[in-house]
């Protein structure tokens, strides 16, 4: 055996022992953080084995009764209020729909001032961080708790929530998309005598812009499932409706509503996906 | 005319370029040539101000271009139109909308940023396509062309700046032999048709000796050669590239036919040390 492959072999195992000490660390830790979990979160098997039934009870206490000589009558009687919830349930995307829309907006002015790689200003660049932060450090309901105090019940407080929470969220991921993007065009325009709004107008939004429409699609999903949930605290929409109902013990109401937000949820999720990979693999728009 | 005057450039503790003083009189073409790391592409950007230099100053036609800001500064870069190895298109937009880029430096900032560009430079744009051949891609997406195609492309931004002068940075270093010649000619011929001046930094002793009027040798960030392209003798260019004997660069730098060269100056090198 060479000296060389002596060398190379003690090398490799080193490397592996280290390697296997650092698994092992990190399986300790990984484990350590459950368990602890575990406690403070009072997860405890018996309260949920012994909480099932109850759990049960009321999933099926929610649930109409349908017979299949009265099929038409029961589905009928059951979505007696279609016409409302629908209603409502327009409301709800408009909600996420206007949502989307303003946070998309902002954080896409937000995110090149917040990209380390076009900003060289650290002043204007640490605002732009830090204020997308609190954006998003704070849960869409809590915003909407607070906005709905100041003004009023309805959906405003419920848009001008989730398109906070929004922008702090998508702010984040532009100014990623930003961070990784080729270089040369940039240097090309700046060489050519283009500004820092020219730089990022033709060097930038090109390269990154099939990728903020699909994160913003992605968020239009999510922020659906969030206009649903600022209902709750009055902000208007299907969830008001849903936590009357819920409050009001209107059993059957409650499965009506809830399969209705299910639908919804599953059409628009499937149709922003489409949209998602076309946008990809589209040619540049600008 | 440019001048530059005691031009230093420090990256941290390398020096890049080191206390260069050169004067280049208007539509000259001037191959800068010496090996990798020497400074070639630092002088370059110097002069277009992409880089600030830590000590000297440059001068064009009696302005002082190392104390420009602002306005003034974007109108200088593009006053000296810059050719990179790499092209730095911009890929998804297309080759008319590329070429256009070159006008960027000549407007406000608001119309530029919704593609607002004047008829007159529409039609500019065109006749450059037209006159390096490619107006049949006007219309594609700048990264479906070939590398000796998108160098062209980006000789027109450069020539939509309307330039006093061109650097061109390695410009034909990732381009096979038919393409560098397409390319190259580009050059020569808006030299002398138009009487921009070239600054080409050159991998090839070859391309220097057949297109330029003048070759500058750089090494280790100092001039070490300044001269025609007949005064650069097998010495002198030893003088450029270091003199190990059997090294790589200095052959790859005299290129396949220049081989014969090369093994004459190894002998030559001999007699001087014998
Ligand atoms: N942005 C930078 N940061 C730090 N060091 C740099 C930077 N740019 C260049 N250098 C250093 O300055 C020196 C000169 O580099 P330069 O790119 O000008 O050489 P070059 O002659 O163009 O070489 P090549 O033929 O490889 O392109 C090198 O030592 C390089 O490592
Ligand atoms: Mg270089």
């Amino acid at each position: 055996m060479s000296e060389a492959f002596v060398h190379f072999i003690q090398a490799e195992q080193a490397l592996r022992s280290s390697r296997r000490l650092q698994t092992t660390l990190f399986t300790m830790l990984f484990f350590g953080a459950l368990i602890g979990a575990v406690i403070v979160g009072e997860v405890r098997i018996d309260t949920f084995i012994e909480g099932l039934p109850s759990f049960f009870n009321y999933i099926s206490a929610t649930l109409p009764e349908i017979h299949s000589s009265t099929f038409l009558t029961d589905i009928k009687e059951w979505y007696w209020g279609l016409g409302r919830w629908l209603w409502m349930l327009l409301d709800t995307i408009t909600i996420a729909f206007l949502a989307t829309i303003i946070g998309s907006i902002s954080a896409f002015i937000l995110c090149f001032p917040a990209s380390h790689n076009l900003m060289r200003n650290p002043f204007i660049y640490h605002i732009a961080r830090r204020s997308m932060e609190i954006f998003r450090a704070v849960p869409e309901i809590v915003y909407a708790l607070i906005f709905v105090f100041s003004f009023g019940l309805g959906p405003f407080p419920g848009v001008l929530a989730i398109a906070i929470h929004s922008t702090g969220s998508l702010g984040k991921l532009f100014s990623e998309v930003n961070e990784n993007i080729d270089h040369q065009p940039l240097e090309g325009i700046r060489a050519s005598g283009g500004n820092w709004f020219q730089v990022i107008r033709y060097g930038v939004i090109p390269q990154v812009l099939p990728n903020i429409l699909s994160y913003t699609l992605l968020r239009f999903e999510i922020n659906i499932r969030a206009a649903s949930v600022v209902g709750f605290v009055g902000a208007g929409g299907i969830g008001q409706e849903l936590m009357f109902v819920i409050r009001q013990f209107i059993y059957v109401d409650i499965s009506a509503i809830v399969l209705l937000i299910m639908i919804m949820v599953t059409i628009i999720d499937m149709t922003c996906e489409k949209l998602r990979h076309y946008a990809i693999g589209k040619e540049a728009l600008f | 005319m440019l001048r530059l005057d005691n031009i230093v450039k420090n990256f941290g503790g390398t020096r890049a370029v080191n206390n260069v003083s050169i004067s280049i009189p208007n539509g000259q073409m001037v191959g800068i040539i010496g090996r990798s790391g020497a400074g070639k592409s630092t002088l370059l950007r110097l002069i277009n101000r992409l880089l600030d230099p830590c000590e000297g100053q440059i001068e064009f036609e009696n302005s002082k271009i190392t104390a420009l800001k602002g306005r003034s500064l974007l109108q200088w870069r593009a006053r000296c139109a810059m050719i990179f190895q790499q092209f730095n298109l911009v890929g998804r937009l297309n080759v008319l909308t590329n070429v256009l880029l070159g006008r960027l430096a000549y407007h406000r900032t608001l119309p530029t940023l919704i593609k607002h560009f004047s008829k007159t430079e529409k039609a500019m744009a065109i006749h450059a396509l037209e006159r390096l051949d490619m107006a049949s891609t006007a219309f594609q997406r700048a990264d479906t062309l070939s590398g000796g195609q998108q160098q062209r492309v980006a000789i027109g931004r450069a020539l939509m700046q309307d330039p006093k002068m061109i650097l061109a940075d390695e410009p034909i270093a990732s381009l096979d032999p038919h393409n560098a010649r397409k390319v190259m000619e580009a050059l020569r011929c808006l030299n002398q048709e138009n009487g921009i001046t070239v600054l080409c930094n050159l991998h090839h002793l070859e391309s220097a000796r057949m297109y330029c009027d003048r070759v500058i040798g750089m090494f280790k960030g100092s001039i070490a050669f300044d001269g025609t392209p007949a005064d650069l003798t097998p010495a002198k260019v030893c003088d450029i590239y270091g003199s190990d004997e059997h090294d790589e660069e200095l052959e790859e730098a005299f290129g396949s036919t220049f081989n014969l060269d090369v093994s004459s100056l190894d002998r030559e090198k001999s007699f001087a040390a014998a």
